[in-house]
């Protein structure tokens, strides 16, 4: 069973309807890589799975739970809010790292403040608390960052910041990792060094729906693509089938804009 | 001699006293005020803004008579306590100010650090203190000394409902033809901001290891 099912999404601001009937849906170690020109709805997309956007129509599905369902009358407490979010991770296309934090302190806060909620936090405080500098560190050694650890974000280079933005959202081991666009912020130079990041977890298989620009990177990584166009899914499949041989006409045209890529 | 020194700083006393009560009350009492004018719940959210144009708007000296005479003449309640007249006044003027300032700070943090905190699961209360407070204080430090300086030198209004400030106390040796406990009042006040002012370098030092 796939582990996220997003089913008929739909979703407007005022008069202007900017998902239409979305649906799709991610295999557990998938990475889907969404593709699209400006003003599609990718980001309101990803806005929606981490509910930073209430949707006005359709579901959305995490493994045998279903977290989202438009036509669910019931009001949503924010103690479910925040549980629902937390299947998802979401790097920002700015990276919005904390600046009164080091690195290694953006990457364990968001866990700390969790754990307090556990019922064993008192009794085992130490253990708990250790456990997550440890998975700190160990994340910032697999983004290459261990010696930038107590660095404040305005000291490390917008790939570094976007590398640290990376090991925070893995430190809540999300069910799926969201990315918009998330080296279109960066200059030329530094945009390789945040791809091999993903790359890397793409090939730990880790679950991801990665908005991006970069064609030859998404044909590389992705396992499928999903073309969107004016908040309507054009076409999806395998990125031989999308990218290299696309069958609709906006795809066409999207994808001449690519062809150096 | 040194009586008139004794005097003026007994003087100065009640400036300092009237300084540090209306701070520790308004600080929080502006937060309070902030969190009304920025409430989703329109009612109160235009009351507040509707409250603070008022005391913005017009002048501290009359607020200080509307309140030291409206609770006696309009309420037959008088208000025989001069000192707690000058600081009720003094507290909300300047809560008021504190307020516009903290809305200013809070409302120039960027989207993405509330959106951050929130989809790493974090409660708006912890995305309030855990990631935008210290953000905040560092962007009002500056503004905030700004309005502290002008509290110290506003104490000298109180006065005008009959508080025995330094100014006042000095103002009566130019009746014994001596002008000079007068001029040396400026000499309490400069030292005291002077004081005030190395304070508040030191904390926008501290904050300095990190940018907003
Ligand atoms: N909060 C909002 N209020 C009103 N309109 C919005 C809002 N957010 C997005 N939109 C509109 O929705 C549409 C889709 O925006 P979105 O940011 O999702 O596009 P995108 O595919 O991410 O584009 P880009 O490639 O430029 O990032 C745009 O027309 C945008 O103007
Ligand atoms: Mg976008």
């Amino acid at each position: 069973m796939a582990i996220l099912e997003v089913n008929n999404l739909g979703k407007s601001f005022g008069t202007t309807e900017v998902l239409k009937d979305i649906s799709f849906s991610l295999e557990k170690g998938e990475s889907l890589a969404i593709i699209g020109s400006s003003g599609s709805g990718k980001t309101t997309l990803l806005r929606c799975l981490n509910f930073l956007e209430t949707p006005d129509q359709g579901t959305i599905r995490v493994g045998d739970e279903i977290i989202f369902d438009a036509n669910r009358t019931s009001v949503v407490s924010n103690a479910e809010l925040r549980k629902n979010r937390l299947h998802f991770g979401l790097v920002f296309q700015n990276f919005n790292l904390f600046p009164q934090y080091t690195a290694f302190r953006n990457v364990t806060l968001a866990g700390e403040l969790l754990a307090q909620e556990r019922p064993d936090f008192k009794a085992n405080k130490k253990t708990i608390l250790e456990e997550i500098q440890q998975r700190g560190r160990d994340l910032l050694a697999s983004v290459g960052l261990s010696a930038k650890a107590d660095n404040y974000p305005h000291q490390l280079s917008g790939g570094q910041q976007q590398r640290v933005a990376i090991a925070r959202a893995l430190a809540l081991n999300p069910d799926i990792l969201c990315f918009d666009e998330p080296t279109s912020a960066l200059d030329p130079e530094l945009t390789g060094e945040v791809l091999s990041v993903i790359r890397s977890l793409a090939s730990e298989k880790t679950t991801m729906i990665i908005v991006t620009h970069e064609m030859g990177f998404a044909r590389q990584v992705a396992d499928n693509v999903l073309f969107m166009d004016k908040g309507i899914v054009i076409e999806y499949g395998s990125p031989a089938d999308v990218i290299d041989h696309p069958q609709h006409e906006r795809t066409k045209r999207f994808l001449e804009n690519y062809t150096n890529a | 001699m040194q009586e008139i020194i004794k005097v003026l700083f007994s003087g100065f006393g009640e400036n300092l006293r009237i300084f540090i009560l209306t701070l520790a009350m308004a600080i929080p009492l502006g937060l309070i005020i902030t969190f009304g004018s920025m409430t989703k719940f329109k009612p109160v959210r235009w009351l507040t803004r509707t409250f603070v144009w008022i005391i913005r708007g017009t002048p501290l000296m009359l607020q200080l008579f509307v309140v030291l005479y409206a609770p006696g003449l309009l309420f037959g309640i008088p208000m025989r306590d001069r000192l707690v007249a000058t600081l009720v006044a003094f507290v909300i003027n300047y809560a008021a100010y504190f307020s516009e300032i903290y809305r200013g700070g809070i409302e120039s943090i960027p989207r993405g650090q509330y959106e951050a905190g929130a989809v790493l699961g974090m409660t708006r209360r912890q995305v309030f203190f855990k990631v935008v407070l210290l953000q905040v204080i560092k962007r009002i430090v500056p503004s905030m000394g700004n309005e502290v300086i002008t509290l110290v030198k506003d104490t000298a209004l109180a006065r005008v409902i009959g508080v025995a400030e330094i100014i006042m106390v000095a103002e009566r040796y130019t009746k014994q033809g001596l002008i000079g406990p007068l001029f040396s009042t400026g000499l309490y006040f400069l030292l005291f901001n002077g004081i005030l002012t190395l304070l508040l370098g030191r904390i926008e030092r501290k904050m300095d290891y990190f940018r907003v």
